[in-house]
């Protein structure tokens, strides 16, 4: 048996083995990591939320949304809000909820229109939330921006990783349902999906508020780390950018792909941080278009890819030697 | 083998019904005030040249985009307000003009589809493979199941899409143009499985270019021309008619072809 | 009466501007239209033209002459990126609906690249670009030159256009291909020509926006995001394939862009602009003029 068989044939131990280490690494990290190094790492969770979030929807039904941004901002918010009110577990609750809800009336406009017009639509949501928000505070309210009360940083990195944990789960449960099986043909062909008794609105819909609940509640964890937050830095777009960004360049065809788009994007992100953001942002302009134009499944394509190679570089090395054998008798 | 369909055989139900029908576009009038009526358990040939509205009054009955006027009934119940997927469920299935599938499953996955979400009762993940199997076998594709749809030839990709809206238990299947592009032994085999469904008690309406299909399994034909109906009867009342048989003077019949 | 004064205008420099929008919407018009590419880049030309209309100015070259320069340099940009990257996109794509996500994808990295490029090139100042800034009475009220010229050019420019998509073959020709690529093909057309030529006027239109742009406000190699922004709502607002409904949504923002400034604060421009957009969106989906 060669080593590709063997790949495919425990793929899903594989799969699961690799989870598995990765929440053991991610888990003991603070123990031998340090402060700094955690503080990467938990952005990198964050990453890792949003843009799994994201392909939850976005990568089954392939409605592009930009949105990501404004559930996250909308958490920074609810925690900015109710910090002085609420216990902690509770906001996290409170930004779900609210997310959601967002997200239904969001989907109730635009879900019904063509895919480009929901994406340009979910991208003005930031843009919009950000600049009407900005306004009332700075205009009705005269604030300038929030303070967050401290959070023991502990705490909140055990809570992040237990939100990448979360909503990894979800998206596994979600694509082996009836939804994602609903989702997928959305994905596969809108106008079919439709004339075979799917109700794609709802679906489409109730998909999308889903994956909200994650980005607002990681919103709540981000917060108090940032100590201070406004309208511009709770809804800026960069957040939706990442999280298309890491998802596609991760691989969408699997589970783990945007988790390594992400770990990936904030690990390089912040090494090469700083003085050379310019350069980090242009290199990554550069890497997003030759990933897009040839490795369209992303990072996780080249895993059948190296495979295929492994096994192919191994299956000539054999005839080789049989032919040397043969030569020699 | 599984009888799809519901109707009891040999009542003259009309199971599908309709007055006055007209859709415009713009200005245009796609489909302008057309009366028609399906009986249960008959094969309907819709014919006409190209443009004359027929996918059109498809588009009408599934729901994919409402009437300007007139109404549509279906076991005597309105179908105008209704989306496609609540169309479905009430018993009307339908095949695609340029083939539907599910681009990103493989060929048992997209019948499965169907199974799942096509009837109104609940159905269970190993109900809806067993299903999709029987669906397959059907229409003999079961070789096939666990290929990926986009390997598949189009004419079996069509073969897919009808496994597919079987399995969402239809009383009325519409086939758009199931043999556009088929050599004369796949038309005949077509014509087999048409029968094959009518036969399972599923009242069927085809669009069709292949007139030896529409001549040797339709029981009834009716004619669109720019949007009207113009004729209607039986293959040999209209292989007769003198209209029918001017407009499409001069336009490529597949006439056995 | 200084405020009614005020209120004119206002309004008048917003249907000025406004024009200069439409003609920026215009060419990312086309470029979704007809090349299916959601070109999030789009705002990134307007800035690369605005910068260079200044750098040109210092080298001696009449803003209103940099178009000359500038308009063939971006247009052959554009070409090249449809012909080399969208048009690769689309081979390797397995459905119009894949082709579309990896494009606007593609396009966020072309914003990353030329946006971070011109800003190491450039730096990040504001540049002093104004120019015609002499104030000419109109209707009793004065108004700098650089949107009156702003307006005209872009109003020749568009009806140029218009004549051109309409009345010339080569327009036919793109028509066809932006109602239905297969069949345009089937008769004859060469789609990829087409949509290259169409991506490089696109990008030739944000341009000549660009130069008209730096002559009203001071630029940096900032202001692509914002007006990609602009340009999306205007498109969306105007209806896509149409001309006349670019203009038409670009001059309403302008408006709109003034009035918010001048009741409330230029804070709410924005929200404005989605509030408008959410609630047509709502009423017609395809916009004021669009085709559906």
């Amino acid at each position: 048996m060669n080593i590709a068989d063997l790949f495919a044939t425990h793929r899903r131990s594989l799969s699961v083995g690799f989870f598995i280490l990765l929440i053991a690494f991610v888990l003991t990290f603070p123990l031998y990591g340090g402060i700094y190094r955690t503080d990467v790492l938990f952005t990198m969770l964050t990453y890792a939320i949003l843009a799994v979030s994201w392909a939850m929807f976005s990568g089954t039904t392939g409605y592009m949304s930009l949105a990501p941004a404004a559930f996250f901002g909308t958490g920074i918010y609810v925690t900015a809000l109710l910090q002085d009110y609420l216990p902690f577990p509770v906001i996290m609750v409170a930004a779900g909820v609210i997310s959601f809800a967002l997200a239904v009336v969001l989907g109730l406009v635009t879900l019904r229109l063509k895919g480009i017009y929901f994406t340009i639509f979910s991208f003005g949501l930031v843009v919009f939330m950000g600049n009407a928000i900005n306004y009332v505070e700075a205009d009705v309210l005269g604030r300038h921006g929030w303070y967050f009360n401290v959070v023991n940083q502990t705490v909140l990195f055990y809570t992040i990783v237990g939100l990448t944990v979360a909503t990894v789960l979800a998206a596994y449960f979600i694509g082996r349902s009836r939804l994602g099986l609903a989702m997928r043909s959305i994905g596969g062909n809108e106008e079919a999906a439709e004339h075979v008794g799917i109700d794609t609105t709802r679906i489409k819909i109730l998909t999308f508020a889903i994956s909200a609940i994650f980005m607002g509640v990681a919103g709540v964890i981000v917060a108090p780390p940032l100590s201070y937050s406004n309208a511009g830095i709770a809804f800026s777009p960069v957040y939706s950018f990442i999280a298309v960004v890491a998802a596609v360049f991760g691989g969408m065809g699997h589970l783990a792909g945007p988790v390594i788009g992400a770990f990936v994007y904030g690990f390089l992100e912040e090494m090469l941080r700083v003085e050379f953001l310019i350069y980090f942002q242009l290199g990554f302009g550069i890497i997003i278009v030759l990933v897009i134009l040839f490795l369209p499944s992303g990072i996780v394509g080249l895993v059948p890819m190296l495979r295929d190679k492994l096994g192919e570089v191994i299956a000539k090395l054999r005839k080789g030697g049989e032919g040397e054998q043969h030569a020699n008798t | 083998m599984r009888s799809y369909g519901k109707g009891a055989k040999g009542s003259n139900m009309r199971i599908l019904e309709g007055q006055g029908v007209t859709k415009y576009f713009g200005g245009l009038a796609a489909v302008s005030n057309v009366d028609f009526h399906i009986d249960q358990g008959e094969i309907v040939g819709l014919i006409g040249p190209n443009g004359a509205g027929k996918t059109t009054l498809f588009n009408l009955i599934s729901g994919t985009f409402p009437l300007s006027s007139g109404e549509i009934r279906f076991k005597g119940q309105k179908l105008s307000g209704l989306k496609p997927h609540q169309i479905c469920r009430t018993g009307i299935a339908r095949t695609f003009q340029e083939t539907k599938v599910f681009s990103n499953m493989s060929v048992l996955q997209n019948v499965m589809v169907g199974a799942f979400f096509g009837s109104l009762t609940h159905v269970s993940g190993a109900a809806a493979a067993r299903e999709a199997s029987q669906a397959l076998e059907f229409v003999e594709l079961s070789a096939m199941s666990t290929d990926p749809i986009n390997d598949l030839t189009l004419v079996n990709q069509k073969r897919v899409e009808v496994a597919r809206a079987l399995t969402t238990r239809p009383e009325l299947l519409l086939l758009d143009e199931l043999m556009a592009g088929l050599t004369p032994t796949e038309v005949s085999e077509a014509m087999e499985l048409v029968r094959k469904i009518r036969n399972n008690g599923i009242t069927v309406v085809m669009v069709e270019h292949v007139m030896k299909a529409i001549m040797g399994i339709s029981s009834r034909v009716m004619v669109l021309h720019h949007g009207e109906k113009i004729a209607e009867g039986t293959c040999n009342e209209i292989s007769r008619n003198r209209t029918v048989i001017d407009i499409y003077l001069g336009e490529e019949t597949h006439a056995g072809s | 009466m200084a405020e009614a004064e005020r209120f004119l205008g206002l309004t008048l420099i917003g249907i000025f501007g406004g024009g200069i929008y439409g003609l920026m919407a215009v060419g990312l018009s086309l470029q979704i239209g007809v090349c299916r590419v959601l070109n999030v880049s789009h705002g990134e030309f307007v800035m690369l033209a605005a910068v260079l209309t200044f750098v040109f100015r210092q080298l001696g070259i009449n803003p209103l002459l940099a178009p000359v320069f500038i308009g063939p340099l971006l247009f052959g940009l554009g070409f090249l990126l449809q012909i080399t990257l969208f048009r690769g996109l689309k081979a390797r794509a397995p459905s119009p609906a894949a082709f579309e996500g990896n494009a606007l994808l593609a396009a966020f990295g072309l914003m990353y690249i030329m946006g971070n490029a011109a800003r190491i090139e450039w730096g990040t100042v504001s540049l002093p670009s104004h120019y015609l800034t002499n104030s000419v009475p109109l209707l009793g009220v004065n108004i700098q030159l650089n949107v009156i010229v702003g307006f005209a050019i872009a109003a020749v420019l568009g009806i140029a256009v218009y004549l051109f998509l309409t009345r010339s073959r080569l327009g036919k020709a793109i028509r066809a291909t932006a109602e239905d690529p297969a069949t345009a093909g089937l008769m004859g057309v060469n789609t990829n020509i087409i949509m290259a030529l169409c991506f490089g006027l696109g990008a030739l239109l944000a341009g000549v926006a660009g130069t008209l742009i730096s002559m009203r406000t001071d630029v940096n190699t900032g202001i692509g995001f914002n007006n990609t922004v602009i340009a999306l709502v205007i498109v969306t607002l105007g209806g896509l394939g149409s001309v006349l409904g670019s203009y038409v949504a670009g001059i309403i923002i302008g408006i709109v862009s003034m009035m918010v400034a001048f009741f409330w604060e230029s804070v709410l421009i924005v929200p404005a602009y989605y509030a408008i957009l959410m609630i047509l969106l709502l009423a017609r989906p395809s916009g004021i003029f669009g085709k559906k």
